[in-house]
């Protein structure tokens, strides 16, 4: 199953904000941290992923530090702000309306499901 | 560990690659290249060999134009802002362009000490005497010959400092360098040249040209024998013009905004504009000019064959134009000393177009309209330095030699020998008998010939013409 681009793009700044919230890290760890948390059904490409670090650092819900880690390679560390908590309990709560919304939506429409349309039962 | 140093330099062309595109910055090269090893070590520990896990790698990383192109998009204000001058502090090359700073703003400000030195000794320039005698313009004032005669000696000396300290040449070459401008420096000042006389506006125009050259020598790292050394000067030259006429325009204006705002609140700001401000800035400018073609090579190069393109068939539609009214009117040209300046700098110009052109032509390229158009242009060119070398000896037969048309007249041979084989280059290239490598060459090679002319005219003429 691939994910409609559209919803991708939504889902990328709660996502990344959401990981980021747990511990700081970098680009790849986080790439692969999203591929594991949807089973592999979300598929970042690096062209969605670093752009969108840099938009959110340029905004100031993340910060960056450059880091050499013991016997490990220079590495650019993203940590989230205050603000980007902020933001992040934001679009969580958007989201929550959202799916909310779909789940009455979902219900209805299972009850709704194995009944033939009405146009033609008449 | 074959394996590992073929990986190395595949990573590190992939990266040279990625720099290359649009937006992307070398932290984010950094930042992508940390990613890419992140990915073949796990590619690795999988089982695959180290090659095998670049390929894959590099292949997940996506199409290099569709990543910079999302890295452009964000970052659309990179694209304007490597314009000037980003010190990106995450950047490694951070501190060298840092030091490149300091070179420079240390150069550009012994450039505009210099012209203010003199000073020091009493030999101000004062009136609205300086500002033209800047640039070279207007070199017969009031103010006496020692600005004007010196003008090369202010900033050049600077500027080859510059690329001195830049390419860290070596001792000989150094030494070669501080001989010739001293040597500038004894021919502009020994001689006793009357501010009337023909010589004094002749060295005036030919030191800067000869120190140019020199500056040239400190340019290619003392390698000013090869070719390619030589042609990069060139394509310098072009560039750095250009950024100097920018950096004038923007002179301009920030000395009228001086003047005007200093009009209107009632203090005299003339003598600062005209002792300070112009003086040291356009000393200043030459240096800064030098180091913005130095350090954004990458970015805005090859402005000059840009304009070549636009200017070649312009340009060659005019000379036309005039040899067809000269055919047409049977009008001798003038010759009088503003006329063959004029004439010679239209012949420089046109050199210039053909230099520029060719230096950033693709050698594999096929030839097409526009190398007959600046065949046309060459040999319109040259029409028009035959009828003024004609009218030249005319001259000279009539009324003997005088400096003045010496100069002309042996200026006008050394353009003609190179106008009238590359003409011949040209027209054999398009026939496909020739190669552009050779016209090239050709024009590398001749660049000698310019130094050797000037430094006659400002060596040699004086004493022959016994000072006239």
């Amino acid at each position: 199953m691939r994910i409609a681009k559209d919803l991708v793009a939504a889902s990328s700044t709660p996502l990344v904000l959401g990981i980021l919230t747990e511990e700081e890290s970098y680009g790849y760890a986080i790439l692969k941290e999203i591929g594991e948390r949807s089973g592999g059904r979300l598929e970042w490409t690096e062209g969605l992923l670093y752009p969108l670090l840099h938009r959110l650092e340029r905004v100031g819900y993340i910060e960056s530090t450059w880091r050499t880690p013991e016997g490990g390679r220079r590495r650019k560390y993203y940590r989230i702000t205050e603000a980007g908590r902020g933001e992040l309990a934001e679009q969580r709560r958007q989201w929550a309306a959202v799916v909310d919304a779909l789940q009455d939506v979902w219900e209805a429409t299972r009850s709704a499901a194995p009944v033939a349309p009405p146009a033609l039962e008449a | 560990m074959s394996a590992d140093t073929e990986l190395e330099a595949q990573i590190a062309a992939w990266r040279g690659y990625m720099l290359r595109q649009r937006g992307v910055s070398p932290a984010d090269a950094d930042e992508l290249e940390d990613h890419l090893r992140s990915r073949i070590e796990d590619l690795t520990e999988t089982g695959l060999h180290a090659d095998e896990a670049f390929l894959i790698a590099v292949k997940r990383m996506g199409g290099v134009d569709e990543l910079s192109r999302e890295f452009a998009r964000e970052h659309s204000e990179r694209l304007w802002k490597q314009l000037v001058m980003t010190a990106d502090p995450d950047a490694p090359a951070a501190s060298e362009r840092r030091r490149d700073l300091v070179v420079m703003v240390v150069c550009a400000a012994l450039a505009a000490v210099a012209i203010k030195l003199p000073a020091l000794f009493g030999l101000d320039f004062t009136g609205d005497a300086d500002a033209p005698a800047l640039f070279g313009m207007r070199i017969e004032d009031e103010s006496g010959t020692f600005y004007p005669r010196n003008l090369g000696l202010f900033a050049l000396p600077p500027l080859a400092l510059y690329f001195a300290w830049r390419r860290g040449i070596g001792r000989g070459t150094a030494a070669a360098i501080v001989l010739l401008f001293a040597l500038g420096a004894v021919a502009a000042n020994a001689f006793p040249l009357d501010q009337e006389s023909q010589s004094f506006a002749l060295t005036a125009i030919h030191l800067p040209l000869a120190l140019w050259l020199v500056v040239g020598v400190a340019y290619a790292a003392g390698e000013w024998r090869s070719g390619h050394r030589r042609m990069d000067f060139i394509r310098f030259t072009g560039e750095w013009f250009i950024y100097l006429a920018l950096l004038i325009l923007g002179g301009g204006v920030l000395t009228g905004f001086t003047a005007g705002v200093f009009a209107a609140i009632g203090v005299d700001s003339e003598t600062f504009i005209v002792n300070w401000l112009v003086p040291c800035g356009g000393m200043a400018a030459i240096v800064v000019a030098a180091w913005l073609v130095e350090s954004k090579q990458s970015v805005i190069e090859n402005m000059a064959p840009v304009l070549t393109r636009v200017f070649t068939p312009l340009f060659a539609a005019t000379l036309v134009a005039a040899l067809v009214a000269i055919a047409v009117t049977t009008n001798a040209i003038d010759v009088e000393r503003d006329m063959l300046i004029l004439f010679d700098l239209l012949l420089v110009v046109v050199l210039g177009l053909v230099l520029y052109s060719i230096s950033a032509r693709d050698p594999a390229a096929k030839t097409g309209v526009f190398d007959w158009m600046q065949l046309a242009l060459v040999l319109s060119a040259l029409l028009i330095d035959v009828l003024v070398l004609v009218a030249v000896t005319g001259r000279i037969t009539e009324w003997g030699f005088t400096p003045n048309k010496s100069a002309a007249l042996g200026l006008n041979l050394v353009l003609f020998a190179n106008l009238a084989w590359t003409a011949w280059l040209y027209f054999s290239i398009i026939k496909g008998r020739k190669r552009f490598s050779q016209l090239d060459r050709w024009q590398t090679d001749y660049v000698p010939v310019y130094a050797a002319w000037a430094w006659t005219v400002v060596l040699v003429f004086p004493p022959l013409f016994a000072f006239a």
